[in-house]
């Protein structure tokens, strides 16, 4: 494979041709944020928090897959980018629950976030839905990071209960006509619950664990719920 | 859980059944006409037979504004209250139609004979303050009229567009019958096909490169070498698709051009075709222009009885054919990966580029998507050639160029000149301003567009000029505003659109749009660009322009910005 010659942040790196600017960019020790890349998954390239500034480019470019190119002279934290980063942390704290987002507090800290710079906006309503024994779904959470959707569907099980519903800022992951999950073609894989980075999907042990059941009685609490479900609540 | 389907709905599913996914939104805009919403029963029904998951059909049903998955009145009344229609009294109109049906905007009235909508830039801005009847175009609506035109549905007539002898993008609008294949081809209709087919594949893309005919949608890229880079694709299954989503607020040339010489647009897609050796095009037009999607079919069904299209094309042995596509309503499908998205059956949502079109378009394959004004200027330049096509506008900007002027002027229209004609040469083509008011301040390019100040009413519209002033041209659209206009108001519209029709895919855009429109909001109550929020929207403005995915995002901001600088 040939290798491409490239620079980031005043380092030169050479790297096999196909390689992200995100991975060239950690071969040098440079960490680049990031909330909806996940190694394993489709990039959605949603989030743009991954964003780096390409010599010569009209607009910043996201590092999860913009591939490495001969000559290329990047810079992974220039004012512009930091500047974008900044502006989209603060929007998303504007409107979703980021309480449980990891890596968030992290880079408030490094990029001098205002989480409430944006406060006064409306913040984006969103339904808690507790309708299987499995697990919850607490969307005032979700970052719409497409994880979920993608595990669900062409990424991992190939079941295709979610999608994408809405538009704008009213985007909102969905069932079809919003239908409880047991009644979708959901099969309770759990692959959207390990992959949600935001705490918005939750296993129901977790979700019982936090809500202060007593691990011994968690067996029973999940048995109650479960009948209680099934006799329509 | 759900019941069985009893609606007859065998003959759509049969239809749309052999495209699989492809069918999806043909065929739920098909159910819909049927039906008057999308139960959901019949969407099980629709993703059965075309092997769509159910969610994902849910998906793509909330995704378009023009599909319904609960019930509507009988007749939707879609009120345009974006900029243009605004400037000439749309809010009188919308209030009107409010008082009337006892219910507002996003109601149905308890009878459930009529629900109300606020609908972006129908594209009609020729006749602001226009409506939809359903999908039927009402304009020049007078709040008199409401009752009669509009809820009564008395026909009315519609001002058109007619071109005259000396223009050519508009020569045959208005001026031949749309339908008659026979007075195009005694223009000189088709025989730029045939002499494509005579000087083979790579010299048409020579000519239209010497040519230097750049996109007339927005993005200004050249034409022959956008042909070129699809052509020296090695993968063999091509597509050219004409971008007929026309949804810039202020703009209907492309509207004119398919109502008014359909053939035009059917022969510049075929030589498109042809030149990058594609087997089919699709014509992919906004949900709302029902007449230009009804003129486009029946011109392809004559070509295609005439040889134009088909299996063995004027018997060159090159088989190409075309199919019409309609939108549902979504600004962002105008944005061309957007647009594949939509025609794979798939919510618009743009594509992170690259990969660009003329490598991976439409079904993964080397596409060449044009817009339907530049694929009208083709015929022109393979038959007359690339130096009489030059002989026309500038060196940077050769050929005539449609001009969309709405908004208060005497004569809202389409008005064809080479782009080295200005402002004030448009502005006096339209009449002048009506009742002789002033000019408050002319909006360049659409919503996505500036603000352009009135001391540059010389500067010529070519790219070069306007560069250097900050402004493009986009689409073309001049939307003038007389000093009547709250402009305040017009912002708050512009930042209403925008959350609006913002896809939500990226973050940016997806959550700056809806800032961006609180903010303006609140200008347009404190009656002044708030000081305080210039940081922040700096920010903000910034950030979707550099970090947003597609042009929706990077221009979200550009008019407002425009208009910071040069009011406040």
């Amino acid at each position: 494979m040939s290798s491409i010659t490239l620079t980031i942040d005043g380092q030169v790196v050479r790297v096999p041709a196909g390689t992200t600017l995100l991975q060239a960019a950690e071969r040098l020790g440079i960490q680049i944020p990031r909330l909806c890349y996940h190694p394993h998954m489709t990039p959605p390239t949603v989030c743009r928090l991954c964003v780096v500034e390409w010599e010569g480019a009209r607009t910043l470019v996201p590092a999860c897959v913009a591939q490495v190119r001969e000559g290329a002279v990047i810079h992974t934290a220039s004012e512009r980018v930091q500047r974008a980063r900044r502006t989209i942390l603060e929007l998303l704290h504007s409107a979703v629950d980021l309480s449980e987002t990891p890596d968030v507090a992290r880079y408030d800290a490094e990029l001098g976030v205002d989480p409430q710079r944006f406060v006064d906006g409306v913040w984006r309503e969103a339904p808690f839905y507790d309708d299987n024994p499995f697990y919850v779904r607490e969307y005032e959470k979700c970052i719409l990071c497409w994880r979920c959707v993608q595990a669900c569907g062409d990424d991992m099980q190939f079941t295709y209960a979610l999608t994408l519903g809405g538009r704008g800022f009213h985007t909102r992951i969905t069932t079809f006509f919003d239908a409880p999950m047991p009644e979708t073609t959901c099969v309770f894989c759990g692959n959207c619950v390990g992959v949600c980075p935001t705490g918005a999907l939750k296993g129901m042990d977790e979700y019982l664990l936090e809500r202060g059941v007593p691990m011994a009685l968690l067996r029973e609490e999940k048995q109650r719920r479960k009948g209680r479900l099934e006799t329509g609540r | 859980m759900l019941e069985p389907v009893t609606y007859p709905l065998d003959d759509i599913l049969a239809r749309w059944q052999p495209y699989g996914r492809a069918g999806l939104l043909p065929c739920l805009i098909d159910v819909q006409e049927r039906l008057g919403w999308l139960p959901p029963d019949a969407c099980v029904a629709v993703g059965e037979a075309l092997h769509v998951p159910l969610a994902d059909v849910y998906g793509v049903v909330e995704f378009y504004a023009l599909l319904y998955p609960t019930p509507t009145g009988e007749m939707v009344l879609r009120v345009c209250d974006d900029v243009a229609c605004f400037a000439r009294g749309s809010a009188d109109i919308v209030a009107t139609c409010s008082r009337l049906l006892g219910i507002q905007p996003g109601e149905t009235t308890p009878d459930r004979r009529f629900t109300l909508e606020v609908h972006p830039c129908l594209g009609q801005c020729d006749r602001a303050p226009a409506a939809l009847r359903g999908l039927v175009p009402v304009g020049n609506v007078a709040a008199s009229a409401v009752e009669t035109v509009l809820l009564n549905g008395e026909v009315a007539p519609l001002p058109q567009v007619v071109g005259d002898e000396r223009s050519i993008l508009l020569r045959r609008v208005g001026r031949c019958a749309p339908h008659d294949l026979a007075a195009y081809e005694a223009d000189g209709g088709f025989e730029a096909l045939q002499r494509a087919l005579q000087i083979g594949a790579g010299a048409v893309i020579a000519e239209v490169k010497a040519s230097g005919l750049f996109g007339r949608g927005g993005a200004a890229f050249p034409t022959g070498v956008k042909w070129e880079s699809a052509a020296h694709q090695s993968d063999r299954t091509r597509y050219v698709v004409c971008n007929a989503d026309e949804s810039e607020p202020g703009t209907f040339k492309d509207r004119v051009l398919m109502e008014g010489d359909p053939f035009a647009i059917i022969e510049g897609l075929t030589i498109a075709g042809y030149a990058i050796g594609a087997q089919k095009g699709f014509i992919y037009v906004r949900g709302e222009y029902a007449l230009a999607f009804e003129r486009l079919q029946m011109a392809i069904t004559k070509a295609r009885e005439a040889g134009y299209l088909g299996e063995d094309i004027l018997g060159s042995g090159f088989a190409f054919d075309i199919e019409v596509r309609r939108g549902a309503g979504a600004y962002i499908c105008g944005e061309e990966t957007a647009l594949f998205e939509s025609i794979e059956g798939k919510r618009g949502m743009p594509r992170q580029k690259p990969p660009f079109p003329t490598e991976k378009g439409l079904f993964g394959k080397p596409t060449v998507i044009n817009n339907v004004e530049t694929l009208a200027n083709v015929p022109h330049i393979v038959r007359h050639g690339a130096a009489w096509f030059r002989r026309i506008g500038s060196e940077d900007a050769p050929g005539p160029k449609l001009f969309c002027v709405s908004g208060n002027v005497a004569h809202p229209g389409v008005y064809e000149a080479p782009m080295t004609t200005t402002l004030r040469a448009l502005l006096e083509m339209a009449g002048g301003v009506a009742d002789g008011r002033a000019v408050q301040a002319i909006l360049l390019g659409g919503a996505a567009g500036t603000f352009v100040p009135l001391d540059a009413l010389d500067t010529p519209l070519t790219p070069s000029a306007l560069r250097s002033m900050g402004a493009t041209l986009g689409s073309g659209a001049v939307m003038v505003f007389d000093e009547r206009v709250p402009m305040l108001d017009v912002l708050a519209r512009i930042g209403r659109f925008f959350a609006h029709e913002s896809c939500g895919k990226c973050y940016p855009c997806q959550l700056g749009t809806q800032r961006q429109w609180e903010m303006v909001q609140r200008w347009h109550a404190a009656g002044r660009v708030l000081a305080e929020d210039m940081p922040r929207f700096g920010d903000l403005a910034a950030t979707m322009r550099d970090a947003s995915i597609c042009g929706l995002g990077q221009t979200a901001s550009a008019a407002i910005e425009s208009w910071i600088r040069l009011y406040t």
